[in-house]
């Protein structure tokens, strides 16, 4: 595969890199890690195989063999040698194909997984990129134009022979979340914020401010202030921890989010709808409903459910397909 | 041999959990903090995903998926685990805290960009800022922020600046700051608020090792001024 052309931000991620934070390296992996999956899943492979995240503008790739490929996330309307190809639903493109994406139709990030994977290897357990510590996924780094990634296996293996772009007969059906609901659950410093502010937090709405990233969203919104001049002493912070600023505002830590911090921690986004959050662009508007633990972790187990499921029928549907153990 | 320190435990959203002991800092209570870590990380649970300690806290980050069942969340489950092994933890001399590590440090104006303001603002030299951050053997209490940054402590009160209002947006990796009791080492090159009085030339972080982490928690720091010479010959050894 060849970076034609380099988008804003692609990198190479999987579910994220676990056991090290206590060292100061943070897990990275995808910033919607339920489309990375779903990516995946869709091809029968391994749910944690490293998959390409892409924000707009995304990049150029070329493939230089036939390949199979999945794309979920966000829709940036994309096309294989300017043929528009599905999302959520796997496809076999010819050698030296060209996909591209158009424009940004919804969502932010976008997840292309390949069949065969990317012969990457692994850094500290993960083949997520760690921008920080200029390691893991590919050389450390974003992918650039020139880039050449190779392919673990040929999928003349797979005896794919084939000229046109071809749609496998099965899907993801899942509606996108437009919902601008993001629930939390309760914070270590919650107790901190008076009556009236914990009021403005959970029934006022925040947009998301230009100064986001993989790292965090900063938010925009009704000024929050505690009740107590005590100051924090650092504690771990997790994806998905609201923070409030000195300024008197928010930010939600994303995937690349340090491993510590001092700032109070109002809530944290529940997992299920990390992905979601994920999703939503600057000037997009969310409010965040409070959950309890119990409904956190129903929601979250339903994901894990349905991406197992659909990874099992898929796993034996392209073998069938593909006439090939994987 | 001490008592447990009183803790609570609390989540850390739906996949974590905290034990807090305290809004401190504070060696002893530290020193619980990092003997419980060492004694979950050695356990291996297999529900353990991460084990994260800091000044007074432990946060532990499990499997949901694993803990969870039809009569009980996983935060409970989480918690009941770590409340079966919190009576086993003793804070009597700990082995794994003999380890102190001699850190060379070019303290000049060129490398330590607020060292003259340092010593202003303490009425100081920066001669006497030297003589007092290299005396001090510090505590690493936790390392966070960037991979590799220890946070040390406790900084002699006559130098504890607090960290600036209006941080650089680019610390050069090696750098040596303070921030209020803290003193800490920049691994990598970073945007960052301490005041940097100094620079090293050991590599904190070094991403081709599997264990590239110089500086551990519980380890015991002691600064030493070296010349520029020196700082660089180091360099041309080790890089």
């Amino acid at each position: 595969m060849t970076i034609i052309k380099a988008g804003i931000l692609d990198s190479i991620q999987d579910t994220g890199r676990f056991g090290y934070r206590h060292l100061g390296i943070n897990p990275s992996g995808a910033s919607d890690v339920f489309s990375c999956q779903l990516a995946n899943a869709l091809l029968g492979k391994n749910l944690n195989s490293p998959v390409i995240e892409m924000h707009f503008p995304a990049a150029q790739l070329q493939f230089n063999k036939a390949t199979v490929l999945c794309i979920t996330g966000a829709d940036f309307a994309p096309c294989i040698n300017d043929i528009p190809v599905p999302i959520n639903q796997p496809f076999i493109v010819p050698a030296s194909a060209v996909l591209i994406f158009k424009k940004p139709v919804s969502g932010s990030c976008c997840y292309v997984s390949t069949l065969p994977n990317m012969d990457l290897k692994k850094w500290l357990n993960s083949y997520s990129t760690n921008l920080k510590a200029a390691a893991g996924g590919w050389n450390g780094r974003k992918l650039k134009k020139g880039d050449e990634v190779a392919f673990s296996a040929s999928v003349d293996k797979y005896e794919i022979k084939t000229g046109v772009v071809r749609s496998l007969p099965w899907y993801s059906s899942l509606e996108k979340n437009i919902s601008s609901d993001i629930m939390v659950i309760k914070g270590s410093e919650w107790c901190w914020l008076p009556n009236e502010m914990k009021q403005k937090f959970l029934y006022t709405s925040f947009s998301i401010s230009n100064l986001s990233d993989r790292m965090g969203y900063r938010l925009y919104g009704e000024r929050l202030e505690v009740e107590t001049g005590e100051h924090l002493v650092s504690t771990a912070v997790s994806f998905g921890t609201i923070q409030l600023l000195p300024n008197g505002q928010l930010i939600v830590l994303m995937a690349d989010h340090q491993t510590t911090g001092g700032y109070p921690r109002i809530a944290h986004v529940i997992s299920a709808h990390l992905p979601y959050l994920a999703q939503k662009n600057p000037g997009d508007t969310i409010r965040f409903p409070l959950a309890e633990i119990e409904t956190a972790e129903r929601k979250l187990l339903q994901q894990i459910n349905y991406l197992q499921q659909i990874q099992k029928t898929c796993k034996l549907k392209i073998q069938k397909y593909l006439h090939a153990d994987l | 041999m001490s008592f447990l320190h009183p803790y609570t435990i609390v989540p850390v959203g739906d996949s974590a959990l905290a034990i807090h002991f305290g809004n401190v800092i504070d060696d002893a209570i530290n020193k619980t903090v990092l003997q419980l870590f060492r004694h979950i990380q050695l356990s291996k649970h297999p529900v353990i995903i991460d084990v994260v300690p800091a000044f007074a806290s432990l946060t532990i980050f499990y499997n949901v998926a694993a803990l969870a069942n039809s009569s009980t969340t996983a935060f409970d489950a989480a918690t009941h685990i770590v409340e079966s092994i919190l009576p086993g933890i003793q804070t009597e001399d700990d082995q794994h805290e003999k380890r102190v590590i001699r850190v060379p440090v070019l303290y000049d104006v060129v490398h330590g960009l607020d060292l003259e303001y340092v010593a202003t603002t303490c009425n100081l030299s920066v001669n006497d800022v030297v003589a007092i951050h290299t005396a001090t053997t510090y505590r690493v209490f936790m390392v966070g922020f960037l991979p590799g940054f220890p946070y040390m402590g406790t900084v002699d009160e006559r130098i504890s600046v607090p960290r600036k209002k209006h941080p650089r947006t680019k610390v050069t990796a090696g750098s040596v700051g303070i921030a209020g009791k803290q003193t800490g080492v920049y691994p990598l090159d970073s945007p960052g608020g301490w005041q940097i009085i100094g620079r090293t030339p050991l590599k904190l972080f070094d991403n081709t090792k599997e264990d590239g982490v110089l500086l551990k928690p519980g380890d015991s720091i002691q600064f030493y001024s070296i010349a520029r010479d020196e700082f660089d010959n180091y360099q041309s050894r080790h890089t």
